[in-house]
């Protein structure tokens, strides 16, 4: 019976509680949205990390595993050393260069990387000259580029020789001696790749590197420990962001459905009056109220989880090369639990003023 | 009297608002008997209806003593007087007052849900009464959609569906033309005749007040009988 009254009401403002329960819905939406991304944009992190196809990633001293630049280690130490160990088959060096933003450029000796990673062209092919670039086919779809285009980064125009299947560690790839040479880094990388004749051997070869002398301070990882590392943890201030979202969309969300039910409860006087003429204690007024308010989480909590697809769809489509967003089936309960957590706060302090009201002002005075 | 069902005496109600006070109620004396229809008259802001707002247990007087039906109204808490307002009283109002987004039938289910007898079956004289007040065919409309007699009826329904010791009606018929103010007035006389049901009254018409057993008279917080 309550439950009929409830839902009665809230069809009878329409307007009101779909406009309350999408200012909810969007106050969820913006978390998913937040911990989607930066699930999304670590993931394709992971992805193109493991796409490069090594089994050992070797960073030196004082470099973050997941930092975007930064060229300290010596490029000869791959033919005087790196080649040399056993079971190394492969060794390429890359030099990462941020341009912007979260982008990066990543300078390779192509015959090495490419016989690594495996690159495969969707179109055009390896670069010949000093300024050839070639992108990967996102990069390619969102600044609509094809071969033989140019685009222009570090103060440098680039051509266009090929676009490749996404996933191969970089978005772009350019020259590693060009790439050093513009950015001064001569004869400098930021991390080396190793390959090995047998997957099973990389804990043995991590451990002999980690033995050698001149090596310390050297971080050397498996690939699977690199990639566990791209973690909302481990990106400085990511968390500290979204707490920050989740304590805004609580503040929104308390005063929009404070708002609402506060002037909900002052049009309705004259009900409550009714309602406590009929038996209703104080408790069942602020029962009826809780249950509008739950029903707007809960119903706000749907359409916002709705929202973060068309979210979702919209950043993997239009900008899939810069912002990649996964849906976060796992923040639903925690999104809910915030959302209604959220509404009842909001509604505490309104229902315990219905619930006070004198039935009698209301009922007395036409 | 016999068995009164009410017995008020010494009853004073003060209204505060700021630091003004208003007495409305000034030492009233009342006894009304088991199955008594009393009529109330009085000019308007004699106190009539602060009156009533005590009996029903709506709010609590400021001195004197409240028996109804055997408990004493005087020293009640909130939810003792709420308690007490779902088993005895029955109220009708001169605006209908029923809840705008609920069906007729959904109102009188409310009244129900608060006496806790939630989900039973409504009993055969129950389903009498709805023949009586000739609205069983209109119980499925929301208060809009019927007519003020209709609504009123409706309101008379919710009022007797818990069986109350009382049946109270703040100008029952204030709202109604003549020929809904008879159909209403004749089924409280049947109401009371039939059932047995108490019940109090306040009128402004003296055609009215003629249907009930007794009339008395408030005036400036005090009553008189005719
Ligand atoms: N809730 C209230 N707060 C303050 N004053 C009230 C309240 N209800 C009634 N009064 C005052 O008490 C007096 C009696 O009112 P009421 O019982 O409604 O009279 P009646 O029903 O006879 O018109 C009036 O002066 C009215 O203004
Ligand atoms: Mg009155």
């Amino acid at each position: 019976m309550i439950n009929r009254l409830v839902i009665e009401n809230l069809k009878h403002r329409r307007l009101r509680t779909m406009l309350s329960a999408l200012s909810i819905g969007f106050q969820v939406t913006m978390i998913l949205a937040v911990v989607g991304l930066s699930r999304g944009m670590l993931q394709d992190s992971q992805n193109r990390a493991r796409g490069a196809g090594a089994d050992i990633f070797v960073k030196p001293p004082a470099a973050s595993a997941i930092s975007l630049g930064g060229a300290n280690m010596p490029e000869k130490m791959i033919e005087a050393f790196f080649i040399r160990q056993p079971r190394v088959v492969r060794a390429a060096g890359t030099l990462v260069q941020p341009i912007g933003g979260i982008s990066t450029v990543t300078g390779v000796q192509f015959d090495d990387f490419a016989a690594m990673s495996g690159i495969r062209f969707l179109e055009g092919g390896r670069f010949k000259d000093k300024f050839d670039v070639v992108i990967d086919e996102y990069y390619a779809e969102q600044n609509m580029k094809e071969v033989g285009h140019t685009v222009r980064f570090l103060n440098t125009d680039w051509r266009v020789t090929g676009i490749i299947e996404a996933g191969k560690l970089a978005r772009i790839i350019a020259p590693l001696a060009t790439l050093q040479e513009i950015t001064s880094n001569t004869g400098k990388i930021s991390q080396v790749l190793l390959k090995l004749d047998d997957s099973k051997a990389t804990p043995a070869v991590i451990t002999a590197l980690k033995n050698t002398p001149g090596l310390e301070g050297y971080s050397i990882y498996s690939v699977e420990e690199f990639v566990s590392m791209f973690s909302i943890d481990n990106v400085p201030g990511l968390k500290a962001f979204i707490y920050v979202i989740i304590g805004l969309s609580i503040v929104i969300g308390f005063l929009v459905v404070w708002l609402t039910m506060y002037t909900t409860v002052l049009e309705r006087t004259r009900e409550i009056g009714i309602l406590k003429a009929l038996g209703a204690s104080p408790a069942d007024i602020v029962n009826i109220l809780l249950r509008e308010t739950l029903v707007l989480a809960l119903v706000g909590w749907a359409a916002g989880i709705g929202l973060s697809y068309a979210a979702n769809a919209a950043i993997n489509t239009l900008v899939k090369a810069s912002l990649q967003s996964v849906i976060v089936y796992d923040w639903w309960p925690i999104v809910a639990a915030i959302a209604i957590f959220a509404s009842l706060l909001g509604a505490t302090w309104p229902g315990l003023r219905a619930a006070r009201q004198d039935a009698i002002e209301a009922l007395a005075y036409e | 009297m016999n068995n009164p069902i009410i017995e008020i005496s010494g009853l004073e109600k003060i209204y505060r608002v700021g630091d003004v006070e208003v007495p409305a109620l000034r030492g009233v004396d009342l006894t009304v008997g088991r199955g008594e229809f009393l009529s109330v008259v009085g000019p308007s802001g004699s106190g009539k209806s602060t009156l009533f707002h005590i009996v029903g247990g709506l709010t609590s007087p400021s001195s004197g003593a409240v028996i109804v039906d055997g408990r004493d109204m005087a020293n009640l808490t909130d939810i003792e007087r709420t308690r007490l307002r779902r088993g005895k009283v029955g109220f009708i109002f001169q605006k209908y007052n029923l809840l705008p987004t609920l069906t007729a039938m959904d109102n009188i289910l409310m009244a129900r849900h608060f006496s806790g007898a939630n989900g039973q079956p409504l009993s055969e004289q129950f389903n009498d009464l709805l023949k009586l007040l000739g609205i069983q065919h209109r119980l499925h409309h929301k208060p809009r959609a019927l007519s003020g007699g209709e609504q009123q009826r409706v309101a008379i329904a919710r009022a007797l569906v818990n069986h109350p010791a009382i049946l109270l009606a703040d100008e029952p018929t204030g709202n109604l033309d003549t020929q809904n103010s008879d159909r209403v007035l004749s089924i409280l006389r049947d109401l009371n005749q039939r059932l047995g049901q108490t019940i109090l009254m306040i009128t402004h018409n003296p055609e009215a007040a003629a249907y009930g057993h007794r009339t008395v008279t408030m005036r400036d917080g005090r009553l008189r009988e005719e």
